[in-house]
């Protein structure tokens, strides 16, 4: 039986923040949408432009959390991965691709509350895309 | 030791591959002891359909495909070429990759033909009439083949079994290939033909072939800006693409200071542009990335001038 359409969201977090952010908003109940799937990385940086485009092959929506500018754990992962992003999310345009789609997040290990709320936004606005079909 | 039975066929493509192949020059002689052509069109003999059509199953040794696939008439040819051969292979960035051509993909169909037979300044065609797959003429019937609505590298139409990379490809690599299919001494199926390394392995620009440690990338510079200077190229802001190409070509370019354009394919991975971004924005400063934004016109046609068919969002949505 076909239902109603339901967004898939992936979220690609790093493993010491945004992750951890996640691990929080479980433990503390705030309420995020069962949408969103989590895949653990060991650094925002170690998210290859290869890894967002192949997602995006088979979701609506992907996003990329990392630490706070400064905090990366291995010092200057983010930086990286707020660069290539930058280039992605301007070819993804130039594919037909609305930029909302893909976004970039740095939440932090104790932001439990910010990664729910992120995740409801995030849900929110791929509905109002709607699929990306190919 | 009977010939070898050799097939070429010009698809979607400019024959500048089939250009590389004559570039061989005394090494094809040598190797047309050992080779027989049995159809080389439309570029050099005028064989019909029937022709390879009349060929029994798998009786040509190897056949090299140069070009994309785009018309309904190559698609046709190539899978008659494809029950005839043995061994097949995509020669050349459009046939392996999509290529130049394959740049088409950015674009439908339709704006595709509105450009070319509606709204170029030369065009004279006030009924606006766009090429059609049939017409009568006084009860004859005309037949043109169909354009479809994207291209294809040869993989994606049949099954392929070795891929050779380059915008053409480096006759001496050619020749290394013509060399492997002639003695048999071929790799995996579905392999590509190629040394394996990147442009910059073969680039005496290279920092690490002084023993240095490549500098970030602090400014962007189009081609046009300036003349450069012997360092690396992506070292002084041009944007190379030798870290993530096969260098079968021997660094053509940046030798002769153009900066790699990706012709000779990915060294790994499964999108080329996707694997350029991973690289350059990791030697890149914050700076520097936003100017690359600020000039080149379409990032995407950079990044995959050669293999748009092939990367993993292979057409504009
Ligand atoms: S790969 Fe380059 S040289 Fe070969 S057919 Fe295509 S455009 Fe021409
Ligand atoms: S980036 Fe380009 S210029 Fe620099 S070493 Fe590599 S191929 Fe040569
Ligand atoms: S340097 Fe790059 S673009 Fe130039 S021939 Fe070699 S692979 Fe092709």
């Amino acid at each position: 039986m076909m239902g109603e359409w339901e967004p898939n969201i992936i979220v690609i977090a790093c493993n010491w923040c945004t992750y951890q952010a996640a691990d929080l908003a479980g433990s503390l109940r705030y309420p995020y949408p069962t949408t969103v799937k989590i895949i653990r990385v060991p650094c925002s940086g170690r998210v290859e432009p290869e890894f967002i485009i192949e997602t995006l092959r088979n979701a609506d929506g992907v996003l990329i959390g990392g630490c706070h500018p400064g905090d990366c754990h291995y010092k200057e992962g983010n930086y990286k991965a707020a660069r290539r992003f930058k280039l992605i999310q301007k070819m993804l345009v130039e594919m037909g691709i609305e930029p909302e789609r893909v976004r970039l997040e740095w939440i932090s290990g104790s932001e439990g509350l910010r990664f729910a709320e992120v995740m409801r936004e995030f849900d929110a606005k791929i509905r109002e895309l709607g699929p990306l079909r190919w | 030791m009977s010939k070898i039975k050799l097939a070429i066929y010009l698809s979607a493509g400019c024959a500048g591959c089939e250009m590389a192949l004559v570039d061989l020059s005394e090494k094809l002689i040598d190797a047309l002891e050992n080779i027989e052509i049995v159809w080389w069109t439309p570029t050099v003999v005028d064989l019909k359909y029937k022709d390879l059509e009349n060929l029994e199953d798998k009786s040509i040794d190897v056949a090299l495909v140069d070009g994309a696939v785009r018309l309904s008439e190559q698609e046709h040819v190539i899978k008659i070429l494809r029950q005839k051969t043995k061994v097949l292979v995509a020669f050349g960035a459009c046939a392996a990759m999509g290529g130049v051509p394959g740049l088409a993909n950015f674009h439908k169909r339709e704006e595709l033909l509105e450009t070319a037979y509606i709204n170029t300044w030369s065009t004279d065609n006030p009924d606006g009439v766009l090429p059609q797959t049939e017409y009568d003429v006084n009860g004859s019937k005309l037949t043109l083949p169909e354009f479809y609505g994207e291209v294809k590298a040869l993989h994606q139409v049949v099954d392929v079994d070795y891929f050779i990379g380059g915008c053409p490809p480096h006759h001496d690599h050619v020749a290394v290939a013509v060399e492997a299919i002639i003695k048999g001494e071929l790799p995996p199926k579905g392999s590509w033909i190629t040394s394996g390394k990147s442009v910059c392995d073969s680039c005496r620009r290279n920092p690490a072939q002084k023993g240095e440690i490549r500098k970030p990338i602090e400014k962007v510079r189009r081609t046009i800006e300036g003349t450069p200077d012997e360092e690396c190229l992506l070292q002084q802001g041009y944007l190379c693409l030798g870290p993530v190409t096969q260098g079968d070509c021997g660094g053509s370019c940046p030798q002769v200071n153009i900066p790699c354009r990706g012709c000779g394919g990915p060294v790994a991975g499964k999108d080329f542009g996707a694997r350029a971004v991973g690289a350059l924005a990791s030697l890149m400063t914050d700076e520097a990335v936003d100017e690359m934004l600020e000039k080149i016109p379409s990032l995407g046609k950079f990044l995959y001038r050669y293999s748009l068919p092939v990367s993993l969002i292979n057409r504009k949505k």
